[in-house]
């Protein structure tokens, strides 16, 4: 299997990126977006495990079983996800005699 | 003089001396015999807690301990038992020691890893026990919040820190075999020439990497309430009870499958070597193993029927819960369908496994029961549940991992155990366990509720067959004790294949060479190729 290391330069570039990410997700915490404050948060989450996963992870040039992994990974959390908001989204859709 | 001549050949025990040799040891085998002792220590610490559970449920009165001292001895009992006994049982102990010989590998991918899960479990352990020590849990083993969090003023963190470490060790284990199976096979050993316990271990394993992390977040969400005090799952700050409950059977409901599925694996060596055939419906029975693992991470909300989880929710889960039943249902009918016209013989490892599909059944089965909503209201939190996973786990889980201890102790330790005290052991812990958990399914219909220690004067007889069942169960449990240590300096000598199995394990001394082999062994055959093996009949 052939090693294949990225420049430090670009190690260098996503570190900084993330960080900026960081300030940025802080940043927003500040301001008022109501529902989407949660939204905004999450998606820069999202783009910052991207970053990881990919760069320092090596995600990028790994083997597609690797990748496969990383894959199952994610749609598990999707799993977990989905099947808590069958519970949560639903919980007012029926009308509990008493309550 | 063939003592002699074994006693004299190097194998795994005796290559190197010394507690050093032990505790910084690579070899799988040796790390497989340090998780033997471990998980065999909690075993009987559980069941000293059980012991006294069923004692106090002698009689209807809490005559001999109070109820806090109750609560803290059933959640003792459910933590030793799960966390470090039943998940770590099969995989850690029979599967590190057989997996990498099974294909052929001279050990796991990384025995240092290898060797670290099991520092985690003991460390995990050690943390939990001084928890119990210091004064006790009481929350149950499932940590339900708020109480967990806001009310119980027993040792929850310490405990909680102890299954997070233990978890790790679980990932770690898991992890080692996905990439062993995958790496380390032997020239000719394909993935449909695999011995179906290296499916189902590895099943397992994909398990314990997926879900174990879902558990040590929960973990962590505890401890920040319960000591940062955050409103996460305390609806008096703002937190939402059921969330946890969602976050901790994600895990928990799959760990049902980590402690059973290796479990469906032994017995799958067992019946096709003790009926000369080959497993009916080998690709099968694979993939249930693999269905299985899927499958158990969509039913989790079954457990929260009786919650304020939504109705909806409650329909999807129930639903999806049936489909367990399938891949469950296709083994149960392929191990029956090897039996058809087979040369059986009922060794003992053979009795358990016997006694495994009959019990497996009915703990299956009646989970079909609580699977239906309507069902499930009325037995929720009543001895019919806990009778239902005791059915899995100890009728289940026990059974084949005392199965599979018989029949690979030969290799483990080149020594046969007392056949007929086996025999006997065997059939005392199948009649004390029906005699303690079939009274219990009774009790709950009824309408005995679990955790209690005080109850109606009526139930009182159920609950003394129960405590009666309990008793012979653990003289079943202590004979093997005796004779496994016995058998280790005065039992027959075993020889190479004892059971003439076709298994790679089986084609190599007993106790093996520290390497597994002497020669790196290639695959020609499929599993469970008996014409391999007839007319080559070995005697110890």
């Amino acid at each position: 299997m052939t090693e294949h290391i990225d420049r430090v330069r670009t190690y260098a570039l996503v570190f900084a990126v993330l960080i900026a990410l960081t300030v940025l997700t802080t940043a927003v915490a500040f301001v008022d977006l109501g529902p989407f404050s949660v939204v905004v948060a999450l998606a820069i989450a999202v783009g910052k495990m991207l970053l990881v996963a990919l760069f320092f992870m090596h995600i990028r040039h790994s083997t597609r079983l690797t990748r496969l992994v990383v894959l199952g990974g994610l749609l598990w959390l999707i799993i977990l996800i989905l099947l808590s908001l069958t519970d949560f989204a639903t919980r007012t859709w029926v009308g509990v005699p008493g309550r | 003089m063939i003592t002699a001549a074994v006693q004299e050949r190097e194998h795994y025990l005796n290559a190197s001396y010394g507690i050093k040799s032990w505790l910084l040891t690579k070899d799988h085998k040796r790390i497989g015999l340090l998780y033997l002792a471990t998980i065999t220590f909690f075993f009987f610490l559980g069941g000293a807690f059980a012991t006294l559970i069923r004692v106090e449920l002698l009689t209807p009165q809490g005559d001999l301990v109070s109820s806090e001292t109750y609560n803290k001895l059933f959640t003792m009992h459910g933590v030793a038992m799960v966390f470090f006994f039943l998940i770590p049982a099969i995989p850690a102990t029979l599967g590190n020691f057989f997996l990498p010989m099974m294909i052929g590998a001279r050990d796991l991918a990384f025995p240092r890893i290898n060797l670290l899960s099991w520092y985690l479990l003991v460390l995990g352990g050690l943390l939990s026990l001084y928890a119990m020590l210091a004064g006790g849990v009481d929350t149950g083993w499932t940590f339900y919040t708020p109480y967990s969090t806001s009310y119980s003023n027993t040792w929850v963190i310490a405990t909680a820190l102890g299954i997070f470490v233990a978890g790790f060790s679980s990932i770690l284990t898991g992890l080692n075999f996905i990439v062993t199976v995958h790496r380390m096979r032997a020239p000719g050993m394909t993935w449909f020439r695999l011995p179906l316990f290296v499916w189902s271990t590895y099943a397992t394993s994909v398990i314990q990497v997926l879900g174990t992390p879902v558990l040590a977040v929960t973990i962590i969400l505890l401890f920040c309430e319960r000591v940062f005090h955050l409103g996460i799952f305390d609806p008096t700050r703002g937190g939402d009870p059921v969330l946890f409950q969602h976050l901790f059977w994600f895990y928990s409901h799959p760990a049902v499958y980590i402690m059973v599925l290796p479990a469906m694996g032994v017995i799958s060596e067992l019946v096709s070597v003790y009926s000369r055939k080959p497993v009916f419906g080998y690709h099968f029975v694979a993939f249930a193993s693999v269905a299985i693992a899927v499958l158990g991470f969509l039913v989790w909300g079954h457990h929260l029927f009786v919650s304020t989880q939504s109705l909806y929710a409650g329909l999807v889960f129930s639903f999806l819960s049936y489909f367990v039943a399938i891949p469950s249902a296709i083994k149960v009918f392929n191990w029956t369908a090897t039996l058809y016209k087979g040369s059986i013989s009922y060794a003992t490892p053979m009795l358990y496994a016997f006694g495994f599909i009959g019990l497996f059944t009915i703990g299956g089965l009646t989970g079909l029961f609580v699977a239906a909503l309507g069902f499930d209201v009325h037995v929720t939190d009543t001895y019919f549940v806990v009778a239902h996973f005791h059915y899995i786990m100890v009728g289940g889980t026990i059974m084949a991992y005392l199965g599979g201890l018989h029949y690979w102790w030969p290799k483990m330790t080149g020594r046969m155990y007392p056949e007929g005290w086996a025999k006997l052991s065997a059939l005392v812990i199948f009649l004390g366990f029906n005699l303690t958990f079939f009274p219990q399914f009774v009790l709950g219909y009824l309408g005995m509720p679990r955790r209690y220690h005080v109850y109606p004067p009526e139930f009182q007889v159920l609950h003394v067959l129960s405590t009666a069942g309990a008793s012979v169960l653990a003289v079943g449990y202590v004979i093997p004790m005796i004779y496994f240590i016995w058998s280790l300096r005065y039992g027959k000598v075993a020889g190479a294949n004892p059971w003439n199995a076709t298994g790679l394990e089986w084609q190599t001394a007993s106790p093996p060479p520290a390497h597994n082999f002497d020669q790196s062994p290639v695959v020609t055959h499929e599993a469970y190729d008996y014409s391999t093996v007839l007319g080559e009949v070995e005697v110890g």
